[in-house]
């Protein structure tokens, strides 16, 4: 599904991400780990197409097609999904009205009709029972006034609307209660099938134990200095960021796991 | 650029004997027209060079020969009614060129509100002394020459009086069609709620066509102890048009006056409003969105003056800019000494499409009292690229995330309107490029 070769990036002429090679296929859930500052969230956004970062070299292919050439809006109809850390107040937007107009836009780029908002009400009930939110939060303004956890949440219930094939999750889990922790992560758990596949970006272990993953990848200085499968995550719970600092500075990076 | 100027004013005086002459008025109302006329001979037009109007030149309107309307039989507007709002039906009175028209108006859901000619009244036993006490107290012609002009040209006007507790559901609409060519106009309206009434009052002023004319426009309204007052004014002149208008509000004690100013039309459009609070526990919402673009100019000016304690005054006003588009925003708050336990909020946002776009925004506060509670603050400001970016990564477009984004940004204001179809039609003009309907 995905496929991420030597990429390098950065923003403002400062390269972060120092060649990349990530592969990602249905059905598998992969973590991004690693320290502040690693360009774990820099990955997030290059995938989602942020037009202040800037690729310098290497490729990213995504169902066999050139992602960067994608504008952002091309990759979500296309399946590309990023639930951001710091999600955005659309003031004046209510949540479903904004909800229906990316549903449906989705909708006519893949020829299908689109739906009413009577049809698209019904549709947005069922989705909502995934993050067990609340209706009123529907007619009030895109996470305008939105507690933080509410904003996380509303974010998986964007991803339960428009249903993607590969989702970035950029530290969902950053600022959540314990109780806002396992919605969110059970609402991500309920939307895996094996026709899709997600990439949770995340500092720490925790998120890990309620959405678990098949392949764990660490991020040092832009290149992935370890990987493993879902212990390596323990392993960092337990030892910290600094040994795979000290161990690998100056390490190229390693073959991707397939 | 001088003689000129006397030129078109004294087109302006020669005109006003003419009025005199076709309608003559009551005595004491032929002395306020005449001290008007002599009075907008002495000022003239507004000037950059004074201060409220800095940024607003008139040295065009000025210089041009509009020609004063002295009635409107002849002008054919088709039926009146297409211009009524759904929920104003029989409460609909149509004005043409600053003359009501009794043929295309519908009052039979008026109830006990009286909504007649204003310059009729005047010699009408039952309202002959309140319109002697109120008319030009409010919108004073000593100081504005466009008020001035205004009240010498008083030959008809919409006089509202809105009976001791009565209390109308039905919004009462008047709608000023504006259309024949290189005239000028000069609708007048006098509005006087008496104690615990309640209603609701559009203004709607429309073009009959494109054409190029002038409108000069003013409104009083007078609210007795205990009365509600909800008021919506919308301007969408032709394009090529000059508007100027002058909304002025008193409030009794513990009254409540609710106003949102909608300012879409007019090639050069000012609005002055001002609301007075001299008794103690009024409330007021002044509120306005103005849409410009091209070359548009359009000016708002507000006073709110708190001279009493326990007052509320809440302002919001936002604009949107396109085009070479042009914006000024001057709101000033007084809180007099002893207005104490004032509570005032005053906020401009402008949002601009385009480089070329220009907003001065003024917002002022001036407080001679010590307990009290204000706020203001401005704002100019362009589509946020992280707002823009979000909507995209849901797959919303650039473009139609800009329309979104300008929707919402608009909505603030057309959320609080309370006529589901004045909110519909604003919804639905700020929605042009975005082909789709967001109703959810």
């Amino acid at each position: 599904m995905l496929e991420i070769r030597n990429l390098h990036a950065g923003i403002d002429g400062k390269e972060i991400l120092k060649g990349i090679n990530l592969t990602v296929n249905k059905g598998e859930i992969h973590a991004i780990m690693g320290p502040n500052g690693s360009g774990k969230s820099t990955l997030a956004k290059v995938l989602a197409g942020h037009p202040q970062y800037e690729v310098t070299a290497g490729e990213i292919l995504y169902e066999g097609r050139n992602l960067l050439e994608m504008s952002p809006d091309q990759r979500a109809r296309e399946g590309v999904f990023m639930a951001f850390q710091y999600p955005i107040e659309v003031p004046g937007v209510s949540n479903a009205q904004f909800l229906r107009l990316a549903y449906n836009e989705k909708r006519k780029h893949l020829g299908e009709e689109e739906l009413d908002p009577l049809e698209f009400k019904d549709l947005l009930k069922e989705r909502a029972k995934v993050v067990e939110m609340d209706a009123t939060l529907m007619s009030r303004s895109v996470n305008e006034g939105f507690s933080g956890g509410e904003k996380k949440r509303n974010e998986i219930l964007q991803m339960a609307v428009l249903e993607p094939k590969l989702a970035v999750l950029d530290e969902t889990d950053s600022g959540l209660d314990i109780d806002a922790l396992r919605i969110v992560a059970n609402g991500v758990n309920q939307l895996l099938t094996p026709n899709n596949a997600i990439i949770v970006v995340t500092h720490y272990q925790r998120l890990l134990n309620y959405i678990v993953p098949d392949f764990v990848h660490v991020l040092a200085s832009g290149r992935i200095a370890r990987e493993g499968g879902k212990e390596l995550a323990l392993e960092l719970e337990s030892k910290g960021y600094d040994w795979i600092k000290t161990a690998d500075s100056g390490k190229g990076a390693v073959a991707p796991a397939q | 650029m001088v003689t000129e100027l006397v030129k078109s004013e004294n087109s302006y005086q020669a005109a006003f004997r003419e009025v005199r002459e076709l309608s003559p008025a009551a005595p004491w109302l032929e002395l306020v027209r005449n001290s008007a006329i002599d009075r907008f001979e002495q000022l003239g037009f507004p000037s950059v060079r004074e201060e409220e109007w800095k940024y607003t030149n008139l040295a065009t309107l000025a210089k041009e020969s509009f020609v004063p309307a002295t009635n409107a039989q002849h002008f054919d507007v088709g039926d009146g009614s297409r211009f009524a709002y759904p929920e104003t039906r029989g409460a609909h009175l149509v004005v043409v060129d600053g003359f009501l028209r009794e043929d295309l108006s519908e009052t039979s859901a008026l109830g006990d509100i009286v909504a007649t000619d204003l310059f009729s009244a005047v010699s009408d036993a039952r309202y002959n002394k309140i319109i002697r006490k109120y008319l030009a107290r409010n919108a004073g012609y000593h100081n504005n020459g466009l008020a001035a002009l205004n009240t010498a040209f008083l030959q008809s006007g919409v006089f509202v009086w809105i009976p001791k507790n009565v209390k109308l559901e039905k919004p009462v609409q008047i709608t000023f069609i504006g259309g024949t060519a290189n005239s000028a106009t000069f609708p007048r309206v006098l509005v006087v709620a008496e104690e615990n009434s309640s209603a609701m009052l559009i203004e709607n002023f429309v073009a009959g066509g494109e054409e190029r004319y002038f409108t000069n426009a003013v409104a009083e309204i007078v609210l007795k102890d205990g009365a509600h007052l909800g008021h919506y004014r919308l301007q969408r002149d032709s394009k090529k048009a000059f508007h100027v208008s002058t909304t002025s509000a008193e409030l009794g004690r513990a009254s409540r006056y609710d106003t949102t100013s909608i300012n879409l039309g007019a090639q050069l459009s000012r609005h002055d409003v001002s609301v007075v609070m001299d008794h103690e526990g009024a409330e007021t919402s002044v509120d306005g969105l103005y849409m410009v673009d091209s070359f548009q100019h359009t000016d708002t000016h507000s006073v709110i003056d708190h001279k009493q304690p326990h007052c509320t005054s809440h302002q919001l006003y936002k604009g949107i800019l396109d085009g070479n588009a042009r914006a000024v925003f001057n709101g000033k708050i007084f809180v007099r000494e002893g207005a104490q336990k004032t509570d005032a909020i005053q906020t401009n946002k402008n949002l601009l499409l385009s480089e070329r776009a220009h907003v001065d925004t003024k917002p002022q506060l001036e407080i001679y009292a010590d307990d009290v509670k204000c706020a203001h603050g401005a704002a100019v400001g362009q589509i946020e690229p992280e707002e823009l970016f979000y909507l995209e990564t849901r797959g919303i477009g650039p473009e139609l995330g800009r329309s979104l984004l300008t929707y919402g940004f608009a909505e603030e204001v057309i959320a609080k309107i309370k006529l589901e179809s004045i909110r519909a039609e604003l919804d639905a003009i700020v929605l042009r490029q975005l082909h789709t309907s967001l109703e959810a």
